[in-house]
Formats: structure tokens, C-alpha cells, sequence
């Protein structure tokens, strides 16, 4: 057919085009302002000490929200990954410490720790998939289901106690320092930005977007859904495994309760940071401002010096709150 | 059964698709039993049945989506890929389902690339290169779309041409559209079938379902009936009365509907409907309906128009903001559905799926819903008197259903919406307000849901049927014609169609002899140039522009 003025449309189009990169860039106000309240509550607060602080509390949730996001966008849900991030690192452990230590008595050597860990959380996250998607369980349940199982698992094994008697391999990325910043927090930088170019720049990344937006128009396009979830799920685990790896070498033992109820942070970070619970919505950039705004208001509590008995409750109130502000920023019903 | 008026093809025609002897079954159901079709290159070949002819199950064979237990699938004289090489089943042949497969969150563009996104650059996507290319695809269909827009913006008619460039784009020759029609206005049909005509210029061959005969007619060279899940006829649309294809389709010699006789109401019958004053921000303005005891009165109008909104302000799905709605004299609370329905209201809503029924509950659930304050007190629900009611409107409105207790979603789609019917009436309504009551029926049930509205309103209800189907506007007594939010023509009874098509359209009777008049069957249409198309995406682009406003 004959050309028609497509050239008209150029001028909105970039322009709209900038207004959805503002939606992305919705919750940077915000931090800016917590910025200036904690600097106003604490000078302690800008300190390059609280800062560095802030950030590597945040790494193990930031990582837990980067899986999360690119299970939510792809139209699925992974409630256990706060119990992958302490049974991966208990198990690992457990099988290379000795019996006396609460060790399984395997007493496998020493570097094989890490890749053990790891290895857990794909596997948990494979069961999963297998659950979800061969034998269509719902995902809520079965990972409800899996949360409490690998939890009971890690206080099975270790029978409740915490693990000290950890190899030095193990706790190197959780407490080394590369200029100047903890490694924990450069990894997560580099997990943000290889996320971010997946998910913006690649098929494959793009794919999530398809499947959480319309499966069936996926599968039509030739996308192989049920394997890019796999693959998403997988992914997810080992993300939760690294997290959980992390944690324990920044407290230097594996804790019981290691990961218990960060789920509703992370749930909480990635839709306040823009990530719908039905799928095919959201960026990673705004799941990390969302981990942001929640990690600097934690840190504001405490600085301001509230009770530590009333610190939940107002947590809590301040998601509910930054929920409902984002709801009003966006404009758009979240789902 | 089978005795086919079949055409053997002549010497010399190439058949861009062949299918022969396609038996398919789903567990004890037969969906296809030896059924053939023969689609000849650079034609557009119609194909009719009713609900359950087997269609559905033809179109997800011939698009590689299943296998048939039976048979062979020829495309252009070589045997079909095998079910695994998508992409060359993507090469040849491409399906605009009735249910959208595009991606709402996603931009156009990348509706456009899914999934070979890398077309537009190497393995990295290149955001502004794939845009141009989409931009590029669009304007060589003349689709005037911004492909920067997410898709969800797009009106139904923009989303179905993005599907057919996209189809083209894959390098397909042949195209299935599924009842394309069923959500567009008659202009947007229009400008479908203008669209249709060139590209089947330009060598496109096409497999167009619809339920809507007139249509058939007009767009289609050749038509093929199933019926039962066979082949029945296949015949040049030139040589088949509508009545033989009526016939073919329902297996019987009945002709399509003629309109009972009732008998004009008289103007002292009470007004049971006022509606003075209505208006709703970005949809209408002051809008005066008045429909006596026993009256049934059309509200027409393009997909802008503004007509539907109207309905729903009426049984308060929508708050007007100016005006009043009175039943019998009784001031309705404005967007309040249950102060509707307790004032005497019942109406079916535009969508049955969105508003209509919830699918997995039973036929006799989804039927009884507006008056399950009947069956018991305290909200408690007599299951026997339940299912009386249902028994009751099952058999009033020949519902074919294993029972009260099935499914609603396993019925088919004009059974569904004689649920829906049901639904609308079970509270003995005195005025019924119904929003395209037959969309994606087939023509028995068709046929139903109308003697439905003659019965209701021969029995005093006062009816208002909101649509622009001419059938369904047939049995009005007037019909009001909408334009950009105003009523601006009234039609009395006795309109021919190209009247009241050229009502709607905003012409003069004079100038309605177009292929947009749709009413001269047979016809065939003038083939649109490229000049008719450029017109057609001025048109679209004012429509968009209205839709945006309006929506």
C-alpha cells in the first residue's frame, strides 16, 4: 500500500516514550527525600560509614528482590526463597564441617562448600519448577508449601542450632572488601545490571515480559514458555542460594532463623518498586529503588532512635504507607 | 448427509490451501469427520457454521496448532511442515483469533518482533532501531499506529490490523480471520474489508469466519458450511440465495427471520422508561429517551458514538453525571446496579464475558444471580428452588445444556448468551435495557434471543436495545441514532437498511449506494485502490483520536 504519514506520530511518541522511563524513575524523589530526613534526624546518617552499612544490609534482600521480580514478571510466584537463603548455606556446611560441629559426618572438602550451596538452590528451585509446571500445582501453595518444608529441614538437621565453624571460602564474599566497598555490594550492582540489560536487551529477557503478559500469545509467538519459567525459577534459586552464601559470611554462622520473613519485604519491595503481582509488569530498576526506599527507612528508625519493641509495627505501617503512595504515584490500580 | 454441491477445481487454479479427509476427535466428541476445505489463491473464502460446526478445531489444524487424526493438509501443493518447525508454519500461514494474542504491557513494536526481536539488530535489542522497522512495517499495511504506544491503548480495530501486519511480516500468503468482525463498528468493518479487498489485490488469500452472513456476502468470493463437524457445501457466493446457506447451516429449509407483526403502540400507553438529561463527561450529553409500556426502541450509533454508555448509565453500570433515569415514575439512584434491578430494570450487559456470566459457576447460578434473594431468607439458597427457576428458563429459552447444573463455560457462545437473557429477565423486569444482545451468536440462536424480545414485549415490558446490527434493530419500533454523544436522528419503523446504515454512518440516504451500505448482497464490492485506503487511514486516525478521548 502506499506510504501514510508515520513521520506524524514521531513527536508523541518520544514523548511518551520519556514519561514511561519518569514511571521508572518515580521512586527517586523519594529516596532523595529520605535522604535529607535521615541526614536531618542523625548526622550520623551521611556518614560514608551508615551509608556503606545501609547498602550491605540491603545486598541479600536486594538479590532476593531480583529473583522475585523476574519470577513475578514472568507471571509466576517463589515464596521459599527466604528458606533457600538458610538452608542452602546450613546444608553446604553441614556437609563439609564434622559431626562435632553439628556437621552430617559426610566431611567433604572444604572448597567444594560454595559450589554446593549454589547447586542447592537450583535444585530447590528445579523441584519447584517441576511442581508448578509438570504437575500444575498452584505456585502459591507449592512454594508456600516448600518454605516451610526447607525450614523444617535446616532446624531438622542442625537440630535449631547455628553454624560457626564455617570454611574461610565461605565467608569471603560475605565480609572481603574490593575498593573499599564490601564485595557483597558490588555483586549485587553487577546482578542489577546484567538483570537489567537481560530483561531490556535480550529475547530471552524480554520472553518473561511475553509470558506474564499473555501466555498463550507467547506460545503462539514460538516462545517456549514452560522453559523460560523453569530457566526463571532455577535462576531465582541460585539468586536466593548467593543471597543466603552472603549472609552467612557477613554475620560469619548460619543461623537457624537465616532469611525467616524477609518474604514480605521482598514481596513489598518489588511492587512498591513497580512489579505487578499478575505478571508481565515492571522493571528491575524500580524493584532496586524499591529495596532502597525500604532499606533507608529501616535505617532511619533506628537512628532515630525507636524503641526496639515498636520498630515492627511502624515498619510495617511505613510499607503499608509506601504501598499506598506509590499506588498514588503511578496512578494505575496494583495488581 | 454430506451430499455436496462441491466444485472439483478447474484445471489451472492453484489451491493455496488443501485439506482432505480431516477426521479429528476429542475423546468420545468428534470435532472434524472427514471434513475438506480447498482454498483457491488470491481469493477470500468465507466459511459458515453454526456454534460447534467444528470451525474452531479446522482453523487450529490448518494453523499447525494441532495435528488431525486423520487426513492431509496441503499448503500451496506441498504437504504441510511437521507441528514442530513453527517458523515454517509461521511462513505460511497466520490466524487473527477472535481472543487477541497481543501482549497489552508491551510496546507495539514489540508486539511486532516478539520473539526475533534480533531481526531489528544483533543479539543486544536495538530499542529505536526496532521501532523504525515497526514503524516502517506499519505504514507499508498503511496501519496508522504509533509503534511506541503500549499496546493495551490500542482500540480493538488498530490491535487486529497490528495482528495482520504482523502475520504479513512473517512472509504468510494466507491469512484465517476469526470472526474479525464481532467487536468492530460497522465504519471499522468497512475499513477492515477496504483493507481485505487490496491486500487480496496484492495476492493475499484469505479465510474469513463470521457469523454475520451479510458480511460473507460482501467480502467473500467463495463460502464454505460446515455443519456437525463435516463439510457440507462449498459454492462461489454469487450462486448460493442466502436462504440455501441459511438453510445449509442449520440443515433445515427454514429462511432467515421475519419480524413478527406487532402491533404499533399506541401513544397512550404510559411511558414506563424516562430518561431526560443524561450526561456523562467524554461520552455524552443530554440525552432524552422516553419508551412506553410494551415499546421497543433501538439506540444505534458508531463505536463512538457513545451508545453503549447510554445502556449502562440506564441499569447503573456507570454514573451520569447530569440527568435522571425514572422507571414507572420512580427516580432510579444514579450507578446503583442493585437500585436498577430492585426498580424493575434488566438488561444484558455488552460483554458477556467480562459482565455476563462467571464461567465455572453452573447455568443455573449464573441465570438465577440477579435474584438469588428469592430461594430463601437470610440469604440462604433453596438448591430446589434454584433449580426449578433455571429448569424453567432453560426450557423458555432453549438453552442447550446438560443441565441447571453444568458449567456455564462449557456451553456454547449463543447458549451462554441466552443465559445471559435469562439473567436479564429472571427479576421480571418492566423495562429491559439489552447492549448488543446477539454479539458472536450464531443465527439460531439468534433468532431466539430476538423472539425473546417480541415475547417481552408483546407482554408489556418496555425494551431498549442497544446495538448496531441491523437484525437486532429490527424489531424496534424506532430507533435513535447516535453521533459523538448526541442523539441525532430518529428512524420510524419501516427503515430500509440502507437508511438506517446511512443513519448511523452520518449520510444521506442518496449517497448510501456504498459497499458500506452492506446491504446489497452479492454485489461483491468495487476493489479499493490505494486512494480508497489512504481515506480509510484518515478515518482511522480521527477514530483513534476519539476513542482516546472518550474512553
Amino acid at each position: 500500500m502506499s506510504e501514510t504519514p508515520i513521520q506524524a506520530t514521531a513527536g508523541p511518541a518520544r514523548q511518551r516514550l520519556s514519561l514511561g522511563r519518569f514511571r521508572d524513575l518515580a521512586l527517586v524523589p523519594a529516596i532523595l527525600v529520605l535522604i535529607v530526613v535521615g541526614a536531618l534526624v542523625d548526622p550520623v546518617f551521611l556518614s560514608s560509614a551508615n551509608l556503606i552499612n545501609v547498602l550491605q544490609q540491603q545486598t541479600e534482600l536486594s538479590l532476593l528482590v531480583l529473583a522475585e521480580s523476574l519470577i513475578l514478571i514472568a507471571g509466576k510466584f517463589d515464596l521459599s526463597l527466604e528458606s533457600t537463603v538458610g538452608l542452602a548455606p546450613a546444608l553446604s556446611v553441614a556437609l563439609i564441617i564434622p559431626a562435632a560441629s553439628h556437621g552430617l559426618g559426610t566431611e567433604l572438602p572444604a572448597w567444594t562448600a560454595v559450589p554446593i550451596c549454589l547447586l542447592i538452590g537450583m535444585a530447590v528451585g528445579a523441584f519447584n519448577g517441576f511442581l508448578i509446571l509438570k504437575l500444575k500445582l498452584s505456585a502459591f501453595i507449592v512454594t508456600l508449601g516448600m518454605l516451610i518444608v526447607l525450614r523444617g529441614l535446616q532446624i531438622g538437621f542442625t537440630g535449631g542450632q547455628n553454624l560457626f565453624d564455617l570454611p574461610l571460602s565461605f565467608t569471603y564474599l560475605g565480609s572481603a572488601q574490593w575498593l573499599g566497598l564490601p564485595a557483597s555490594v558490588w555483586l549485587a550492582v553487577v546482578a542489577f545490571a546484567l538483570g537489567i540489560v537481560l530483561l531490556a536487551y535480550f529475547r530471552q529477557g524480554r520472553a518473561l515480559y511475553a509470558i506474564g503478559g499473555n501466555v498463550d500469545a507467547a506460545r503462539a509467538a514460538g516462545i517456549r514458555t514452560d522453559r523460560v519459567v523453569w530457566t526463571v525459577l532455577v535462576l531465582g534459586g541460585l539468586i536466593a542460594a548467593l543471597a543466603g552464601l552472603l549472609m552467612t559470611g557477613r554475620l560469619g554462622s548460619v543461623a537457624a532463623a537465616q532469611g525467616q520473613n524477609m518474604i514480605f519485604t521482598v514481596f513489598a519491595a518489588a511492587v512498591i518498586g513497580g512489579v505487578s503481582m499478575d505478571g508481565g509488569k515492571g522493571t528491575l530498576f524500580g524493584a532496586l529503588c524499591g529495596v532502597l526506599v525500604l532499606g533507608l527507612i529501616q535505617n532511619i528508625l533506628t537512628l532515630g532512635g525507636v524503641s526496639a519493641q515498636w520498630i515492627q509495627a511502624i515498619y510495617g505501617v511505613i510499607i503499608l504507607v509506601a504501598l499506598m503512595l506509590a499506588r498514588l504515584t503511578s496512578g494505575k490500580a496494583q495488581d | 448427509m454430506s451430499t455436496a454441491t462441491d466444485l472439483p477445481p478447474a484445471a489451472g487454479v492453484r489451491l493455496a490451501v488443501q485439506a482432505h479427509g480431516i477426521t479429528k476427535r476429542y475423546g468420545r466428541t468428534v470435532a472434524l469427520n472427514q471434513a475438506k476445505i480447498s482454498i483457491v489463491d488470491g481469493q477470500t473464502h468465507g466459511l459458515v457454521g453454526r456454534n460447534g460446526a467444528g470451525k474452531s478445531t479446522l482453523v487450529s489444524i490448518l494453523t499447525g496448532l494441532q495435528a488431525p487424526d486423520e487426513g492431509t493438509v496441503a499448503f500451496g501443493g506441498e504437504p504441510a511442515p511437521p507441528l514442530g518447525d513453527r517458523d515454517a508454519w509461521r511462513g505460511r500461514v497466520a490466524c487473527v483469533y477472535q481472543k487477541s494474542t497481543i501482549i497489552p504491557a508491551l510496546t507495539v513494536a514489540e508486539n511486532l518482533f516478539i520473539n526475533r526481536q534480533s531481526l531489528t539488530g544483533g543479539s543486544l535489542i536495538n530499542w529505536g532501531r526496532m521501532r523504525r522497522r515497526a514503524g516502517d512495517l506499519l505504514a507499508e499495511y498503511g496501519v496508522l499506529v504509533d509503534p511506541a504506544r503500549p499496546a493495551a491503548e490500542l482500540t480493538v480495530e488498530q490491535r487486529q490490523l497490528v495482528e495482520i501486519a504482523r502475520a504479513l511480516s512473517f512472509g504468510a500468503r494466507f491469512i484465517i480471520l476469526d470472526e474479525p468482525t464481532a467487536q468492530l463498528d460497522a465504519a471499522a468493518i468497512d475499513r477492515l474489508f477496504a483493507r481485505i479487498r487490496a491486500l487480496q489485490h496484492a495476492g493475499v488469500t484469505f479465510l474469513f469466519i463470521s457469523h454475520h452472513l451479510r458480511e460473507v456476502y460482501e467480502i467473500c468470493q467463495t463460502v464454505t458450511v460446515f455443519r456437525d463437524a463435516r463439510h457440507i457445501l462449498t459454492s462461489p457466493v454469487a450462486d448460493l440465495s442466502q436462504d440455501r446457506l441459511v438453510d445449509a447451516m442449520t440443515g433445515e429449509a427454514v429462511g432467515l427471520r421475519q419480524v413478527a407483526d406487532r402491533p404499533a403502540v399506541p401513544d397512550s400507553a404510559p411511558a414506563v422508561l424516562a430518561v431526560s438529561g443524561l450526561g456523562l463527561a467524554d461520552q455524552f450529553t443530554d440525552v432524552d429517551l422516553t419508551v412506553r409500556r410494551g415499546e421497543v426502541v433501538g439506540l444505534a450509533g458508531s463505536a463512538s458514538s457513545g451508545k453503549v454508555a447510554v445502556g449502562e448509565a440506564v441499569v447503573g453500570l456507570r454514573r451520569p453525571d447530569t440527568g435522571e433515569v425514572r422507571v414507572a415514575g420512580q427516580l432510579i439512584r444514579p450507578g446503583s446496579v442493585p437500585h436498577a434491578l430492585a426498580g424493575g430494570i434488566g438488561f444484558v450487559p455488552e460483554d458477556r464475558h467480562r459482565e455476563g456470566l462467571v464461567p465455572l459457576l453452573s447455568v443455573a447460578e449464573n441465570g438465577t444471580m440477579t435474584i438469588a434473594d428469592r430461594f430463601g431468607r437470610f440469604g440462604a439458597i433453596a438448591p430446589g428452588r434454584r433449580r426449578a427457576a433455571a429448569q424453567r428458563f432453560i426450557t423458555d429459552l432453549a438453552v442447550k445444556t446438560d443441565g441447571p447444573d453444568q458449567p456455564v463455560a462449557g456451553l456454547s457462545g449463543g447458549n451462554q448468551q441466552k443465559v445471559v437473557m435469562a439473567r436479564a429477565l429472571a427479576n421480571d423486569p418492566v423495562v429491559l435495557v439489552l447492549i448488543n444482545p446477539t454479539a458472536g451468536v450464531d443465527v439460531r440462536s439468534k433468532e431466539t434471543l430476538l423472539d425473546v424480545v417480541d415475547q417481552a414485549a408483546a407482554s408489556g415490558t418496555a425494551v431498549v436495545i442497544v446495538s448496531d446490527e441491523l437484525d437486532d434493530l429490527r424489531p424496534c419500533d424506532r430507533v435513535l441514532v447516535m453521533s459523538h454523544g448526541r442523539v441525532v436522528r430518529t428512524v420510524a419503523r419501516g427503515w430500509t437498511d440502507n437508511e438506517l446504515v446511512a443513519a448511523i454512518e452520518g449520510m444521506t440516504a442518496q449517497s448510501a449506494g456504498q459497499p458500506g451500505g452492506g446491504s446489497d448482497a452479492g454485489s461483491g464490492g468495487s476493489p479499493a485502490g490505494a486512494a480508497d485506503v489512504n481515506v480509510d487511514a484518515d478515518v482511522s486516525a480521527d477514530e483513534s483520536s476519539g476513542e482516546n478521548s472518550g474512553v
